[in-house]
């Protein structure tokens, strides 16, 4: 391999499951593209590295960064600096690094409570109650594991951030197309889009996308789709009384699940111009409800036993308020 | 939260133009008193109001939120009070859910006559609100919450 003449691709991530790069390599034959033009100096997940090597590299050397998950614990802000300082661009890419998705939700909760989730309760076979140290003196030495934050932030929180690429993961044929247009850019066949930009998905909505048919009717009750015997296959999911978060989601997957018989969850985030997604949502499921009563309207909102993990499911850390109070509270801040 | 008398909640109002705006324009007019600590907002309706509007105010810096309008059956538009009822119905349980106590978001329906009623009102809610505390949501907008630790600039490894 020329290794030197062709630019660098990096990818990490911080606090995320894994789907993203799973979401990568799901391009098929497209990743050979990217073997052809790029050469992957840094990937935790598909090859062997260390910080140190990202370290010794000149800054800005690496020319594209996909940087996914959320900022959980000091190590991840502190890749994500490093990240910064060595790519030129640099990418949020999945919704956990755009928005704080599923980890993010861990906002609602204090730290102890999370821990006891994790290490006490059901989820863990863990007999002898133990618990992470930050730091224990071994007789070799000190050694320590990153410090978890009381509250997770998305990678724009924590430095700059060029371009966001949203999804739960991020559709494959999404990021088979920005790929196309890097290797275009490269090429000097394309230019980038102005920074701060989303790429990889629409402006938009899901509703936009979605084929079911609206036809501003109103509802009595909200009901779980799983619980709904006779689901029209035409109707607009919401006008059936199904939860359904198209309204301010960002289209880019093709309303893949509303089309499939699912209600939307919000993956890719708000839609262009949305400063609260879960503020818009709220709106948007407010106006369907039929009934002036307050009684009543408290009845019919009986059946979302959850909104704030219904409005803010993927978007709580990107969101104005960005976590519950316990979570800021619990550190004995404020 | 009564450790401290001289906390002077911040409360952003929101007001109709048709009617609690015009309330609070005859409580002035006619010298009503009523505390300082509401910052009123002109809407053209109560419909109008995005939550949004009362998500930023209070992640800014409020203390509470007054939603006000014209009462059921008499909006300008028809029926949009209503919809400001849904949302604030809705609203108020969501931000339960951060830890924000319901009484912080009010709403309330004051006509132009009824500026008597709104001066009352605001005096009641500045009141319950002094008696919660402060609410303090961290100012995350300048960049970073103040319990951030401050980072190495280098990994070491």
């Amino acid at each position: 391999m020329t290794t030197n003449a062709k630019p660098k691709f990096a990818m990490y991530w911080a606090a995320s499951c894994g789907g993203c790069e799973i979401a990568v390599l799901n391009i098929h034959e497209k990743i050979l593209d990217v073997d052809a033009n790029f050469e992957v100096v840094f990937w935790p997940v598909a090859m062997d590295a260390k910080y140190k090597d990202v370290q010794a590299m000149p800054d800005k050397s690496i020319l594209l960064t996909l940087f996914n998950g959320g900022i959980r614990n000091n190590e991840h802000e502190e890749i994500a600096h490093l990240m910064r300082r060595k790519s030129q661009i640099l990418v949020a890419f999945g919704s956990c690094a755009c928005e704080g998705c599923i980890p993010g939700l861990a906002n609602f909760s204090q730290t102890e409570q999370i821990f006891e989730a994790a290490y006490q309760s059901v989820s863990t076979d863990n007999p002898d109650n133990i618990l992470p140290q930050y730091h224990y003196t071994m007789p070799e030495g000190d050694i320590h594991i990153p410090e978890f934050y009381p509250v997770l932030k998305t990678l724009d929180q924590v430095v700059p951030v060029d371009y966001y690429m949203p999804g739960c993961p991020p559709e494959s044929h999404q990021i088979a197309a920005v790929i196309d247009l890097v290797i275009k850019v490269l090429n000097g066949e394309a230019s980038l889009p102005p920074p701060g930009s989303v790429i990889g998905a629409g402006d938009s909505t899901v509703c936009d996308d979605c084929k079911r048919e609206r036809d501003v009717k109103t509802i009595k009750k909200f009901i779980r789709i799983q619980d709904l015997d006779n689901l029209d296959p035409v109707i607009c999911l919401l006008e059936q009384g199904v939860p359904c978060n198209g309204p301010a989601t960002r289209q880019g997957c093709g309303a893949l699940c509303p089309t499939a018989g699912a209600q939307c969850i919000g993956c890719y985030g708000p839609a262009e111009g949305v400063i609260d997604y879960g503020a818009r949502l709220m709106t948007a499921f407010a106006s369907v409800i039929d009934s002036n009563d307050p009684e009543e309207i408290n009845r019919i909102l009986d059946g979302i036993p959850d909104p704030a993990g219904q409005f803010y499911r993927f978007n709580l850390a990107g969101s104005l308020l960005r976590t519950g109070r316990v979570a800021w509270k619990s550190n004995g801040s404020a | 939260m009564s450790d401290n008398q001289a906390f002077e909640p911040v409360i952003i109002g929101f007001t109709c133009n048709w009617c609690s705006y015009r309330a609070a324009d005859l409580a002035g007019t006619a010298r009503m008193k009523y505390p300082p600590n509401v910052r009123l907002i002109r809407l053209m309706c109560s419909g109008r109001l995005d939550p949004t509007f009362v998500i930023k105010a209070l992640s800014g810096g409020a203390d509470g939120v007054m939603i006000t309008g014209c009462h059921p059956g008499e909006c300008h538009y028809i029926e949009q009070n209503y919809k400001a009822l849904r949302r604030f119905l809705l609203l108020r349980r969501t931000l339960a859910q951060f830890g924000i106590e319901p009484e912080r978001i009010k709403l309330v329906w004051a006509s132009a006559a009824e500026g008597v009623r709104l001066t009352e009102e605001i005096k009641k809610m500045v009141e319950e609100i002094r008696h919660l505390g402060p609410l303090n949501w961290p100012k995350w907008s300048n960049g970073r919450p103040d319990h951030t630790v401050i980072l190495q600039e280098e990994v070491k490894v």
